[in-house]
């Protein structure tokens, strides 16, 4: 079962709640990529990415090596499976109750057909 | 993005957001008026009905509402009297067939939730807020949820395959 530790919980929601770093995790889900391809894509100095790629290898999301001189970033394992598990466990509660309201729902709008509204 | 569970078959799927630190909001869309889904969340039998469904395995043991700005209501939860919990709070505001908010007031951290209901074309997109006063307590109320998943997801299909056998024979 999924163990959902608070603080890092945080740090991925914080992570997540700015749009380039979202577009980073997008990007190397797709292909691995280094820090310089990165700025590159997002239109940014070398600097201001390796500030966003930190934030994501700090909330687990990123996880980067370096060879040689180019330091490549991947998908970390943590993190966003968690993220996912836990909206998804919120939203499925949701979901029951709003099927079971649907079904209340539809049999109050038959009564208002019978009684001509 | 990122959030959101990619396998949603409901035709009037759920979709959550987690807006800020400290706000969710669910969103939802009912395939009838705006009076008739405010309805069914502001008339006790009614809500008694959907509020806590079979499925989740704690029944919905009483329910008091007071619904006008300033009302209170209260909620009880449990298999009997010995094990149950109850759940209230006041309605800041009232606003028929469009809008509630009211207070979560047992556990002292609670979130304020504000529920609209915006008719177009004959269906009501319904919207949740859940807002929290502070990230942590809105982190306590999910690390809350932990435990009893794989029986919530069991009693999911249970009634998915339900709703699914009572949809064919309609």
């Amino acid at each position: 079962m999924v163990q959902f530790s608070s603080a890092r919980l945080d740090a991925s929601f914080a992570a997540l709640s700015d749009a380039t770093r979202r577009g980073v995790l997008e990007q190397i889900g797709r292909a691995e990529a280094s820090i310089s391809d990165l700025a590159d894509a997002f239109h940014m100095t070398l600097t201001g990415m390796k500030k966003h790629v930190g934030v994501l290898e700090r909330a687990g999301l990123v996880v980067t090596e370096k060879v040689g001189r180019v330091r490549t970033c991947r998908l970390g394992g943590l993190g966003l499976e968690d993220e996912a598990a836990w909206i998804a466990r919120y939203r499925q509660s949701w979901d029951v109750r709003f099927d079971a309201l649907d079904k209340v729902v539809e049999e109050l709008k038959a009564k208002e057909t019978r009684n001509g509204l | 993005m990122g959030y959101e569970e990619g396998k949603a078959t409901t035709t009037n799927g759920t979709r959550v957001e987690r807006t800020s630190a400290c706000e969710l909001v669910v969103t939802r869309t009912f395939n009838a008026p705006a009076r008739i889904v405010f309805a069914a969340w502001t008339t006790p039998e009614l809500f008694m009905r959907w509020w806590a469904p079979k499925s989740t395995g704690v029944p919905m043991l009483a329910c008091d509402m007071n619904v006008r700005t300033g009302g209170g209501y209260r909620v009880v939860f449990g298999q009997d009297a010995s094990s149950a919990m109850t759940f209230f709070g006041k309605y800041l505001e009232v606003v028929p067939d469009a809008r509630l908010v009211w207070t979560n007031e047992e556990g002292g951290k609670g979130a304020v939730t504000t529920v609209t209901f915006d008719e177009k074309d004959g269906k009501t997109l319904l919207i949740l807020r859940e807002l929290y006063p502070s990230k942590e307590a809105l982190d306590e109320a999910f690390i809350g949820m932990e435990g009893g998943t794989p029986e919530q997801f069991a009693q999911l299909d249970e009634l998915l395959e339900t709703l699914g056998a009572s949809a064919a024979e309609a």
